[in-house]
């Protein structure tokens, strides 16, 4: 258990420092109190805003683990997003609306692993594919409206509350905790690292590495339809155009955090979570600070470069080599990734 | 017939009976008034992607230039209105920017070892920041000079306009085949797309090729920013909104191999060109919503990339037996 601790210790610490620095000047910052029996905060509201990229990042973080990347999760959120309002607006039950949002989720996650497994397209351009037509795809279900709808049942994942906490909230940690135990509690985890390494040498080994690349593109939709439903629910309607926009990179951006290499290997998806609450606790604290939010970019594009910098495969070794000499295997060359298809 | 120039007649054939259909249908398609607008309306997307051609050939991508070709326009926008300098000298000033930009872009790619993915994806982030932080508004640009710029266009017969943008992006990409094809620098860059390992044990300069072409890039997307703020007459940091998605679909279906390694600079200009054909169909006809002009460039990558996987299929089985990747 410690050694897990150990992993996701700089995500935590990141995100204490960032949450005490906002509280140095936002006092209020981690109050909570009840109100109408929903809790009300501001560190309320970083959880559930937060939802829709700590849900990707669920589904981003397996995927990079194997090396690969998903462009089209921001496309995949307005088809599902889509697909689930248009079902409610045609007087469908609930639970069929649901099914239909994660059905769409999940045949988008089985096309992108199709084109990357089977027919063996770089992930980058074979998601790419999605990504610009999935937003034509879902206006072509909204009909270039935005698909607005008034159900009760519907709307509670995305403005409802479970004993005080926003349902969001509950659902992303509900869909990382069960996405840990599945790849954690069983050897999947373990085979999804060892393709992310080298695929050629786990197929070689037995471990049957297209389906587990279908799977894990599947688990990339799934996890982008409960986020198309969380986005459409909160505002009740379907913004083909909107939802989800750019959510892609965030979610891309919160796994690395994590410190999941972009090179595959291995992942943490809780490191991601975490990665996920930091982006959005520094989003909020500049709202809060009353900075424009332009200054996020900024911030954002700081981040990646100093996460770049401890990530490199060229100076990492040199860092670490200065910190501790107990490592023996140098992190691979930047060469041999690239000369990998 | 070499093999690897079958995506590039096969971009040529596709964009030649997709005209031909228009025309079947829509005789007025074939004017040099179309053409002309054809022309100036994707003149910023063509010299963007003439840059992008340049990076996916050596293997790397750029997400970094649809928020500089709005950086550009802002930058333009708000000196012109703050102080008193000539566009003239305004211009040198952001090309300069925006190539020390993707220069420096390119000097963390070679010097981390990182994916240009990553690193251009930082890029996207701070020059749309920058944008941000010089303004929210959209600027207008009212200066007499862009109003001559805007005005100058070459009457072709049948009242078909070539304007300026026009011109200026059938340059770029004469430039940039000039560039690809017929240099020292070219030859590099395809030796790169080839596989960085190899280059240098070719002798290939890995490190000063990378960062010449993220730089090339820049300035690519800096003349672009420029094209487009003469275009609009504005500038404004929410434009161009993922222009890097549309310059590298553009690419891909001109028949540059994402991987790497091969690819033609001409072949993109009839990817931008195919791409506003579809737009310019769907307005001709009317009664087709806007979404289908993001499904059918969906559907001409996918077709473009499976291509790509067959060809590639057929040249791997030709050298059977040697190294594979």
């Amino acid at each position: 258990m410690s050694a897990g601790i150990r992993r996701i210790l700089p995500q935590l610490l990141t995100l204490l420092a960032v949450v005490a620095l906002i509280t140095a000047f936002f006092p209020s910052f981690l109050s909570v109190e009840m109100v109408d029996g929903r809790l009300v905060g501001s560190a309320i509201d970083v959880l559930k805003r937060g939802a829709p990229v700590a849900l990707l990042a669920v589904g981003m973080t397996l995927v990079i683990a194997t090396g690969g990347i998903d462009l089209s999760v921001g496309a995949v959120m307005a088809i599902c997003g889509a697909a689930g309002a248009w079902a409610i607006s045609n007087d469908y039950p609930l639970v069929a609306a649901l099914l239909i949002a994660l059905a769409a989720g999940l045949a988008c996650g089985l096309w992108n692993g199709v084109l990357v497994a089977l027919v063996g397209i770089q992930p980058i351009v074979a998601t790419l594919i999605l990504m610009v037509a999935g937003r034509g795809i879902a206006q072509m279900i909204t009909e270039g409206r935005i698909l607005t709808f008034s159900h009760d049942g519907f709307a509670f994942f995305g403005s409802g509350t479970i004993f005080g906490v926003p349902t969001p909230v509950i659902l992303w940690l509900a869909v990382g905790i069960l996405f840990t135990l599945l790849v954690r509690r069983t050897a999947l985890g373990l085979l999804i690292e060892s393709v992310g390494i080298n695929r050629r040498a786990s197929a070689l080994s037995g471990v049957n590495a297209t389906v587990l690349l279908v799977f894990v593109y599947m688990a990339s939709g799934i996890c982008a339809a409960v986020a198309g439903i969380v986005a459409t629910a909160d505002i009740r309607g379907a913004d083909a155009n909107n939802a989800g926009l750019w959510l892609e990179l965030d979610a891309i951006l919160a796994v690395v955090i994590g410190g999941t290499s972009l090179l595959g290997g291995r992942f943490s998806i809780i490191a991601s979570l975490i990665g996920a609450m930091i982006i959005q606790a520094i989003d909020t604290g500049i709202l809060l600070a009353g900075f424009p939010s332009e200054y996020n970019l900024v911030i954002k594009a700081g981040l990646v470069v100093i996460i770049l910098v401890l990530q490199s495969p060229r100076l990492s070794p040199r860092i670490s080599a200065a910190l501790s000499r107990r490592r023996k295997e140098p992190a691979p060359a930047g060469s041999a990734t690239e000369a990998r298809e | 017939m070499n093999t690897r120039a079958l995506p590039l007649y096969a971009t040529i054939a596709i964009f030649l009976v997709a005209y031909l259909i228009c025309w079947i249908q829509f005789p007025a398609m074939l004017s040099t008034r179309v053409i002309g607008n054809l022309l100036t309306d994707n003149a910023y997307l063509g010299i963007v992607a003439v840059g992008m051609t340049v990076v996916i050939i050596s293997g790397g991508i750029d997400l970094s230039v649809g928020s500089v070709i709005a950086f550009s326009g802002v930058f333009i926008s708000v000196v012109l209105r703050d102080t008193s300098l000539h566009p003239l000298v305004v211009f040198p000033l952001l090309l300069a920017v925006t190539t020390l930009f993707g220069a420096a872009m390119g000097g963390l790619i070679h010097g981390l070892g990182m994916p240009p993915f990553i690193v251009t994806l930082a890029g996207m982030f701070l020059a749309r920041g920058a944008a941000y932080m010089l303004t929210i508004d959209s600027v207008p640009i009212d200066h007499e000079f862009y109003d001559t710029l805007r005005r100058l266009y070459w009457l072709m017969p049948g009242k078909g306009r070539l304007t300026l943008l026009g011109i200026v992006m059938l340059l770029s990409v004469v430039v940039g085949m000039i560039l690809a094809h017929r240099t020292r620098f070219g030859t590099s860059v395809f030796a790169l797309g080839g596989g960085a390992h190899t280059a240098r044990l070719m002798g290939v300069a890995v490190g000063r090729t990378t960062v010449l072409i993220y730089a090339f890039s820049g300035f690519m997307a800096g003349l672009a920013g420029i094209v487009f703020s003469i275009y609009t007459a504005s500038g404004y940091p929410l434009a161009t909104v993922g222009v890097e998605l549309n310059a590298i679909a553009a690419v891909v279906i001109g028949g540059t191999l994402l991987t790497g390694g091969s690819g033609w600079v001409v072949g993109t200009l009839i990817g931008v060109l195919t791409m506003g054909l579809i737009q310019t169909y769907i307005v001709f006809d009317g009664s087709l919503s806007s979404w289908w002009t993001k499904i059918a460039i969906g559907a001409l990558l996918l077709m473009f990339i499976l291509l790509q996987k067959g060809l590639l299929a057929l040249g791997r089985q030709q050298f059977a037996g040697t190294a594979q990747t």
